[in-house]
């Protein structure tokens, strides 16, 4: 079950829309989306290319380049200790570093490139201690130590002092947790944290991330295309289409009964290992292009229960099909709730 | 036609391929052994699957087979209705000719098209490179046959590759493999680029073409559940050797080697209630310069016993075509089915 909201959440997203200034004119990136994640909570974020699912991730640390424009409306707030942070509104880098690396940290896909080459791995996680932490130098040394004896690093104390390329794929993965988890955050947003990893690897450092959420009491918001990993990380979940959140709940209720023709296409279309014999059914159509962007329900245009004259329209509301269980679909609402 | 073709398409006789690692002043430097001394036989008009983690060298085993990696040691023999040939033995004619019979669909659909050609450009280069049909109207004919069948229709062919999602290029990329009427084709990661919703399509779309067409697939993926829904044969590899092979129902059923029992439980369960309950494996893959003596997995094994450590399991028939290369396979294999078969009692 999932843990129930208490009355703050840690993070609050509204209404936020993301455009990019290109050449071809404003592309949407994402279509006022709105969430909540409460302390401790883990919130899978699933989408396929396109979704805006990585674009709503930076915007929380605000990653996004300088040619992103934020709608007016758009909220985003971080609950720390009775202040509330208006991300969005903040205007200096400086006060910026209180969400980056200290309430909230990020893991990204490929370490390889998140950690710079010419410095050690430690010589990195001492940098941010610093930073963020009262600490002296050398208790950020032993402190990060710990951190990577933690995710299971053998001989840390030897590895410390090598450098990112020194290390394999997988412990690279496992050093960039312990990074981000050595400040003790209250967030940890996890952008595709396994996908480059071979699954033996992705087992392993779900397990550890899985125990580390359970001993830190730390919420996350897990970015994957990947609904196994979903399933196996989540406590809710929410899917994305092309900029918008076509269907959120409980990960239990999302994946056994979904409700919004996307997700319920989506898990035909998957193969699954536990029924190999179940025929594969693709979404029909392909992901429209971002200039190209359908009008009403943009998932109009590869729907089966797709209205005429409605889905190409007018740009459906979430429809809640049960508690803590929406959906934004035209097609249910005749369904009773 | 001939006779009945052999029902092996292509076997392999103890392949290995082997890199020398650098040059140094002393001594022979370290050998990086990517394939070795693989035997397998690839029945004809099969989807054959071949999965393993990065570094076990299904790449590779795979490039060797087109003769795009170096034989080191060991055979390859490829038969067909109308040839019989040892690839690792062919002159430049022969190769030739080779080339019209086995080739290679692409992982990622968005490098491996030139942006410069349009798709009908793209589809008919192999056409005219290897000098297959005689006149351009041939050549148009082939073409849009070959694109009709992956789907594609007349408009497409007059564009340029930047118009199209990630499905139809690799759409495309299969027409332009499949344009020599080659009889076997090695798909390498085929559909590990793209989205979930596109690439059951692409699944879908290599299973017709297998059976118009009568074409053998090595299908190469780190994806156990998509091998599990498309191939008939399943060979598991590690460390550049084949550790089990077999029906892809009977190994997903009752895996016989560790390594493929392990493997099968990483993948992540697509039901919530089963989480943590996978058997995990220890550790990362060694490299291919330095080879656990003994089996080769047991540095990595959680049952592994003494023997493991210095005797190389031999490769035997445990049930009806499986094949598999460890000690204890008997005794292990009650332990290796997957936990998370549903009960047919419930």
């Amino acid at each position: 079950m999932a843990p129930p909201l208490p009355e703050t959440p840690l993070l609050s997203v509204q209404d936020l829309s993301i455009r990019f200034r290109t050449d071809e004119g404003l592309i949407t990136a994402v279509d006022n989306v709105s969430f909540d994640i409460a302390p401790g909570e883990v919130l899978g974020l699933v989408g396929e290319s396109g979704s805006g699912k990585s674009v709503t991730a930076k915007a929380l640390m605000r990653l996004n380049p300088g040619n992103t424009v934020y709608a007016p409306e758009s909220r985003i707030v971080l609950h720390d200790e009775g202040r509330a942070i208006d991300v969005l509104a903040l205007k200096r880098a400086r006060d910026m570093m209180v969400v980056r690396g200290g309430r909230v940290s990020m893991i990204f896909q490929e370490p390889m490139a998140s950690f710079a080459p010419a410095l050690t791995i430690g010589q990195q996680m001492v940098e941010q201690l610093l930073l963020h932490t009262d600490m002296t130098k050398r208790q950020a040394r032993t402190h990060a130590i710990d951190m990577l004896a933690r995710v299971g690093i053998s001989d840390p104390a030897a590895r410390i002092d090598q450098y990112a390329f020194e290390f394999s794929g997988g412990m690279r993965q496992r050093a960039m947790i312990a990074m981000a988890l050595s400040t003790r955050p209250r967030l940890l947003i996890a952008d595709e944290p396994t996908t480059a990893l071979d699954v033996t690897i992705q087992a392993q450092v779900l397990d550890l991330m899985r125990g580390l959420v359970a001993e830190y009491g730390m919420a996350i918001l897990f970015i994957t295309h990947d609904l196994g990993v979903i399933a196996q990380m989540a406590d809710r979940v929410a899917v994305m289409y092309l900029g918008r959140v076509a269907e959120t709940g409980a990960v239990r209720q999302v994946i056994r009964t979904p409700v919004h023709p996307y997700t319920a296409d989506l898990l035909n279309a998957l193969p699954n290992v536990n029924d190999p014999d179940a025929p594969l059914t693709p979404v029909a159509g392909d992901i429209p292009s971002p200039l190209d962007r359908p009008t009403g329900c943009v998932f109009h245009t590869r729907c089966p229960r797709m209205i005429p004259g409605t889905c190409d329209a007018a740009v459906p509301s979430a429809h809640v099909v049960a508690p803590g269980h929406m959906a934004a679909c035209f097609a249910l609402a005749g369904v009773p709730a | 036609m001939s006779t009945a073709p052999h029902p092996i398409h292509v076997s392999l006789d103890g392949l290995s391929v082997h890199y020398a690692l650098g040059r140094t002043l002393f001594g022979t430097p370290p050998t990086v052994r990517a394939v070795d001394g693989v035997s397998l036989d690839i029945p004809r008009n099969s989807f054959f699957g071949l999965v393993g983690e990065s570094g076990s060298g299904k790449t590779t085993l795979g490039r060797a087979i087109l003769r795009a990696a170096p034989v080191s040691a060991g055979r390859i023999t490829y038969r067909d209705a109308e040839v019989e040939v040892d690839v690792g033995a062919l002159d430049k004619a022969g190769l030739r000719d080779y080339r019209t019979r086995a080739q290679l669909i692409f992982q990622d659909p968005y490098a491996a098209l030139s942006p410069r050609m349009t798709v009908r450009d793209i589809i008919a280069e192999p056409l005219e490179v290897m000098k297959i049909t005689k006149s351009r109207e041939e050549t148009d004919e082939r073409v849009r046959d070959i694109a009709a069948r992956c789907r594609l229709n007349l408009e497409h062919l007059r564009r340029f590759p930047h118009a199209f999602s990630g499905g139809q290029r690799q759409r495309i990329s299969i027409a332009r493999a499949l344009a020599a009427r080659p009889r076997f084709v090695v798909a390498d990661e085929s559909v590990a680029a793209l989205d979930v919703s596109i690439q059951a399509d692409i699944l879908n779309l290599l299973k017709t073409l297998r059976e118009e067409l009568g074409l053998t697939i090595l299908f190469i993926s780190h994806d156990l559940s998509v091998v599990a829904h498309v191939c008939d044969m399943v060979a598991v590899m590690y460390l550049g050797a084949i550790v089990e092979v077999g029906p892809s129902r009977r190994l997903f059923a009752q895996p016989r080697h560790p390594y493929t029992g392990a493997l099968f439980s990483a993948i992540p369960s697509l039901d919530p209630d089963d989480r943590g309950r996978a058997q995990r494996l220890e550790g990362e893959i060694p490299s291919p310069a330095n080879v656990p003596p003994g089996c080769r997995f047991h540095t990595r094994c959680p049952f592994v016993q003494d023997r493991c450590r210095s005797e190389v399991p031999a490769w035997r028939e445990v049930a009806p075509q499986q094949h598999v290369a460890c000690h204890f396979s008997e005794e292990l294999a009650p332990r290796l089915t997957r936990t998370r078969q549903p009960d047919p009692a419930a």
